[in-house]
């Protein structure tokens, strides 16, 4: 396992509260090697994105820790980008501002001005943005200011991209494009991915592996599902494969039989 | 954009929304509609003030004081005029001292051009205008200043939770103080440090001025750690992320979000720098609106009265320009143009 790029060992999360210390997470370890695609998946609040937090640097581990290239993690970076649930794009800044900001904050001793805005408008085309890259957040619309958002953390070249349930307060045809736009943008550039989503079609389609969290407190790993389907993915023919079908079951078994929903559980 | 929705917008910004239905009416939008709104945008308030002056004149005929009848609307409307004319006749009267002592000056020099002429200066009594200049001066010396003490202030407040909870108990102890109750001491402290043999300001202005400082503080102060400390904890994760430093994470982040905050601060802040600054121009007796009505108190003649309420007028009126220009201030720096600001 410690061969791998980005390695979670043992990590636990405890936070203090005025009941005493809740335990959020345990003995979470996985190992995600280059230019792998993995989802966290799991009810709410068992700690998806605490363990996302814990690799991007704003949360501390309690106990164990992240290791990313033989370093490591104890702060926040730009090596490893966040994609945040809610886009959370400075609104006073136009969508080039918002990528200029990390583009000069990441790159600015290293590349030139016209570098820079090369580089600036080459993420804005990635994700599909080039004509609305002098319109603030408020004059677009979500899905929109969530490829911004996308642009922003590929500008910085992260080793690894953190995605916070990115695609969740879209509508489903809007989020159906930006997956499109996402497994493109993961075939040409292959960057490491880590997703956490709560959209079982979203994690079979975009991922290489599953990661299945327990419900907390004290989640922790459940099963790992590997996803051996072939790239390119195409969602409409998938929808017949026998392969994907029953891959997407696995895991609707795993959340819905043997991990019920916390809310279904208390209604029982 | 055309030349209507530009102007509509323009209205709008400016604080004249009131008015965008005129310049539909003149194109021919929907007319009966946009009459419909004229009336009530115009009409309606014509009448509560047709109403008001009604009462006013009314009601003040019935008050007899030592000065004689409270002054109606038509008196001090007159009163208005009398302060135009010795605003005029004192200028005139300057232009005429300046234009005599040339005429010495030239006559003294074609006898003996190296003899050296002083120009003195013109010391007549300051007219009602020039107390409103002398006051605007004033209120917005203090309000700059106090702003730029504010400002940075509130930002590190804001910033720090055990900055602001160890001045939190100061904060709160000065800030329900009068200003004008700190003015005595205010006025003993300049006499006694700012001593300069040929003084830039006088003396009576740095108190003025100081006054209102105090007073612009606590709000600016109060509003902008609020606002700074508000900011939404995933733009800050953002600035995390980017390994933004301190000083840039306060000028992208921080004080951007702010903003808005920030500018209500400077505007209750600039409304209270008014309404105290003439109270203390008058119990001070610093130059200033406020001496002026004292002026006119002490004058007593049967006139006063009705020049009183001119520049009581004048006061709420100045007092709401400064209120807009503000708004508009505002208006202009609010990253959210559709956010509704009052």
């Amino acid at each position: 396992m410690s061969n791998e790029y980005l390695n979670l060992s043992q990590v636990g999360m405890e936070f203090p509260t005025k009941k005493g210390s809740f335990v959020a997470l345990r003995d979470v370890s996985l190992g995600i090697s280059q230019g792998e695609f993995v989802s966290l998946i799991g009810h709410s609040g068992c700690g998806k994105s605490t363990v996302l937090n814990v690799v991007a640097g704003l949360y501390q581990a309690t106990t164990g820790g992240v290791i990313l290239e033989g370093r490591e993690v104890n702060e926040p970076g730009p090596d490893r980008a966040v994609v945040f649930q809610n886009h959370s794009l400075l609104p006073w800044l136009t969508a080039y501002g918002n990528v200029e900001l990390a583009v000069k904050q990441v790159f600015g001793k290293s590349k030139s001005k016209t570098e820079i805005a090369e580089w600036i408008n080459h993420n804005l085309e990635l994700v599909h943005m080039t004509h609305a890259a002098n319109k603030r957040p408020h004059e677009i619309s979500g899905g929109m200011k969530q490829r911004v958002g996308i642009a922003r953390a590929l500008a910085m070249e992260p080793k690894v991209l953190l995605l916070d349930e990115p695609f969740g307060a879209l509508d489903a045809l809007t989020r159906a494009h930006l997956q499109d736009s996402l497994m493109q943008i993961h075939r040409d550039l292959k960057n490491t991915i880590i997703m956490i989503t709560h959209d079982v079609d979203e994690a079979v389609l975009l991922s290489d592996r599953i990661v299945m969290m327990t419900n907390g407190p004290a989640a922790t790993i459940g099963e790992v599902l590997d996803i051996r389907l072939p790239r390119p993915r195409e969602r409409v023919s998938l929808a017949n494969d026998p392969v994907y079908n029953k891959l997407r079951s696995k895991v609707l078994a795993f959340l819905y039989k043997r991990q019920k929903s916390p809310l279904v559980k208390a209604v029982a | 954009m055309d030349i209507k929705t530009k102007t509509i917008n323009a209205l709008e910004f400016s604080g004249f929304a009131w008015l965008t239905p005129a310049v539909r009416l003149v194109t021919g939008e929907n007319p009966r509609e946009q009459m419909m709104e004229l009336m009530r945008n115009i009409a309606l308030p014509m009448i509560a003030i047709a109403m008001f002056l009604l009462f006013w004149a009314v009601g003040a005929s019935q008050v007899d004081t030592s000065l004689g009848k409270l002054p109606g609307p038509v008196q001090v409307w007159q009163q208005a005029g009398t302060l135009i004319e010795e605003h005029t006749a004192e200028r005139e009267r300057e232009s005429r001292f300046y234009a005599r002592q040339e005429q010495r000056k030239a006559e003294v020099l074609q006898e003996d051009p190296t003899a050296e002429v002083r120009i003195r200066p013109y010391t007549g009594t300051p007219t009602f205008f020039d107390q409103i200049l002398t006051s605007l001066l004033t209120v917005f010396t203090g309000f700059l200043i106090g702003s730029l003490i504010a400002i940075p202030f509130g930002i590190a407040c804001g910033l720090s939770d055990k900055l602001y909870a160890a001045v939190s108990p100061l904060i709160q102890i000065f800030k329900p103080v009068s200003p004008l109750a700190w003015l005595p001491i205010v006025t003993m402290v300049v006499s006694a440090v700012y001593v300069s043999s040929n003084p830039l300001f006088a003396k009576s202005f740095v108190t003025s001025a100081i006054t209102v400082t105090l007073c612009s503080l606590w709000p600016t102060v109060i509003n902008t750690a609020v606002g700074v400390s508000s900011t939404n904890k995933d733009l800050l994760n953002v600035g995390k992320v980017l390994r933004l430093n301190w000083m840039k994470t306060v000028t992208k982040i921080a004080l951007p979000s702010s903003l808005p905050m920030i500018f209500t601060g400077l505007r209750i802040s600039l409304g209270i720098g008014w309404m105290v600054l003439i109270a203390a121009e008058m119990l001070a007796q610093n130059p200033g609106l406020g001496k002026f009505v004292w002026d006119e108190f002490q004058n007593g003649s049967s006139n006063s009265l009705g020049r009183i309420m001119v520049a009581v007028l004048a006061i709420g009126f100045i007092g709401y320009l400064l209120d807009w220009i503000m708004l508009t201030l505002q208006k202009a720096f609010s990253y959210d143009k559709a956010a509704t600001i009052r």
